[in-house]
């Protein structure tokens, strides 16, 4: 017989938690689609944006600087929203997370390799736009408190946008479908969140409907980063409103938590 | 069934008491969806060390037996113990004790057959080597090999590499070698058997009737949510007691004689011919035979 030696303890969670950390890293590195769609899809925006749309929004700033907050929240909502809807909704309807659910891995640690991976996306597309942005653009990196406040938005931000994205996930009956509502979803949020244009210039009742989802206060609070103060001016409270920016991402954390705990299944409808 | 007393032996009765000895106890097991009945009152029993094949049509309950026994499905009714627990109530202690081939595998991975391995590893106390474990299934080739780039049936063997790795008590295969080719699943069996001689209890599900028979030390024909029987491969159906059927050519017309002595009617047979009796042929029902008669009975 070889029965497992009775005292063979379960490994530790901080050892199975590298091992999930290291299957989702290579699962999104070495995926040509999630890698152009997810990292090149913005920096080649950034790149067309800023070099078509490069006039001056007043105070002697340029579009691009404008854009570079737009975009590196756009970026944030790919690697974490769509790619969890997306990749999690791939994995159960392949199998992949019913055949986990059998195995002994805690399932904090499906979680954690999650968490580790759109982490690992966000800080590489946030470090390629800054790179490109200040060598091509010219772009005036933030200096000071900014930084503190990029950390915060951009993490709380990803933090909302990943619990959603697996919320979604479990709406969709594939990768694929998720990918045929998720992507529309997230370009017309885009479009009405102030990412590609002056948030100041779109319809009153677009600015309210793009207000009820968190691109828009992520967009929000990455300009006050990127943007000189005076320009606050032109946002429609006529101010940053990082304290209400907080709340509403902080807000989403929780309602898509909810949403997850509600409704996250490691198997595919009609197989309960 | 209590048929035969081998039968009787092997099978227990609505009522009687869990086996606590057993790898698997199943007693009033029932499972609804909606209107269906898919298990409708199932007992039974899997020992330690045996290689048990449920066998059934399509749809007669074989996977949802499975599933339930492996904690992925609730029950409606009926008692259930794998491994001395309720895997209604399965922790990761008993989960490491178990080994799970699913009817179908997991999904195109950019990870290599050998990183696939290891992670799955990496969940368990006492896992076995990677590069052992794929000598097994015969993957040692294809370590290198990302798993989105296999073929179906070495993607089958990456399975049970998986579902072998954590060094299981028990190992569940639901339908393991659909859509093997022949040399693949003569490959398939022989490592079934030699992970059998490493102690581990099996329950196989498969429409193969050949892969029951060359596998299993028992076999169950469930149809329509029920065990219509439970017995040794020979003895399905009272098989080896069931008549044997001679045949032969006399006088350019076919013969054939249903007769429980073959050895003493071909012997007299050989007296009458004097030597040999032209086209003889002696055969006794079939696996297919009697199965094919089991669930016919039950529709």
């Amino acid at each position: 017989m070889s029965a497992p030696a009775p005292e063979a303890a379960l490994p530790s969670l901080p050892s199975v938690y590298r091992s999930r950390a290291t299957v989702e890293l290579k699962e999104f590195f070495r995926q040509r689609e999630s890698v152009v769609f997810t990292l090149l899809l913005p920096v080649l925006l950034l790149v067309v944006f800023g070099a078509v749309l490069n006039f001056d929004l007043g105070s002697g700033v340029s579009f691009t600087q404008y854009f570079m907050a737009g975009i590196i929240a756009a970026g944030i909502l790919g690697a974490s929203l769509q790619n969890m809807a997306i990749s999690i909704a791939t994995e159960r309807s392949d199998g992949t997370l019913k055949h986990l659910s059998g195995t002994p891995m805690p399932r904090s640690a499906f979680f954690v390799g999650k968490v580790v991976q759109v982490l690992a996306v966000t800080v590489a597309i946030i470090v390629v736009l800054l790179l490109i942005g200040v060598v091509f653009y010219g772009i005036d990196l933030p200096s000071g408190s900014d930084w503190l406040v990029f950390a915060w938005v951009s993490a709380l931000g990803a933090a909302a946008c990943t619990l959603l994205g697996i919320a979604l996930s479990s709406l969709a009956k594939n990768g694929r479908s998720a990918s045929a509502t998720v992507t529309p979803f997230a370009l017309v949020l885009q479009f009405i969140s102030g990412v590609f244009f002056q948030f100041s210039e779109i319809p009153t009742w677009m600015q309210t409907v793009a207000s009820v989802f968190p691109l828009k206060w992520m967009a929000q609070g990455l300009r006050s980063v990127f943007l000189p103060d005076a320009l606050a001016a032109d946002e429609p409270a006529g101010s940053w409103e990082l304290g209400r920016v907080a709340l509403v991402l902080a807000v989403w954390c929780v309602v898509g938590l909810l949403l997850c705990v509600r409704t996250f299944r490691w198997q595919d409808r009609g197989t309960g | 069934m209590t048929s035969t007393p081998a039968a009787a032996a092997v099978r227990p009765a609505p009522g009687d008491p869990l086996d606590p000895t057993a790898a698997i106890s199943i007693r009033g097991l029932v499972k609804r969806y909606g209107e269906f009945t898919a298990v409708d009152g199932l007992d039974l029993d899997i020992h330690r060390g045996e290689i048990f094949a449920l066998l059934g049509p399509n749809g007669a309950g074989k996977t949802t037996t499975v599933e339930i026994c492996e904690g992925y499905r609730g029950r409606d009714a009926g008692e259930v113990r794998v491994l001395g627990a309720d895997p209604a109530e399965g922790s990761r202690r008993w989960k490491a004790r178990l080994g799970i081939v699913l009817q179908s595998g997991g999904g195109d991975s950019q990870l290599t057959v050998r990183e696939l391995v290891r992670a799955q590893a990496s969940y368990y106390p006492d896992p076995r080597d990677a590069d052992e474990v794929l000598e097994l299934v015969g993957l040692t080739e294809k370590a290198g090999v990302r798993g989105r780039a296999l073929s179906g049936g070495q993607r089958r063997r990456l399975d049970v590499a998986l579902g072998i790795v954590g060094r299981p008590e028990l190992l569940f295969l639901d339908e393991p070698t659909t859509g093997f080719d022949p040399e693949a699943r003569r490959q398939f069996w022989s490592l079934i058997r030699s992970l059998r001689d490493l102690g581990t209890t099996m329950l196989l599900t498969t429409h193969y009737l050949d892969e029951a028979e060359a596998l299993a030390d028992r076999v169950g024909v469930i149809a329509r949510g029920r065990l219509v029987e439970v017995a040794v491969p020979s003895a399905l159906g009272g098989r080896e007691t069931a008549p044997a059927v001679v045949s032969w050519t006399e006088d350019g017309a076919r013969r054939t004689e249903a007769t429980a002595t073959p050895t003493a009617f071909v012997r007299a047979l050989a007296e009458r011919f004097s030597g040999e009796v032209p086209d003889l042929a002696v055969a006794r029902p079939t696996l297919e035979d009697v199965y094919l008669q089991m669930i016919g009975h039950e529709r």
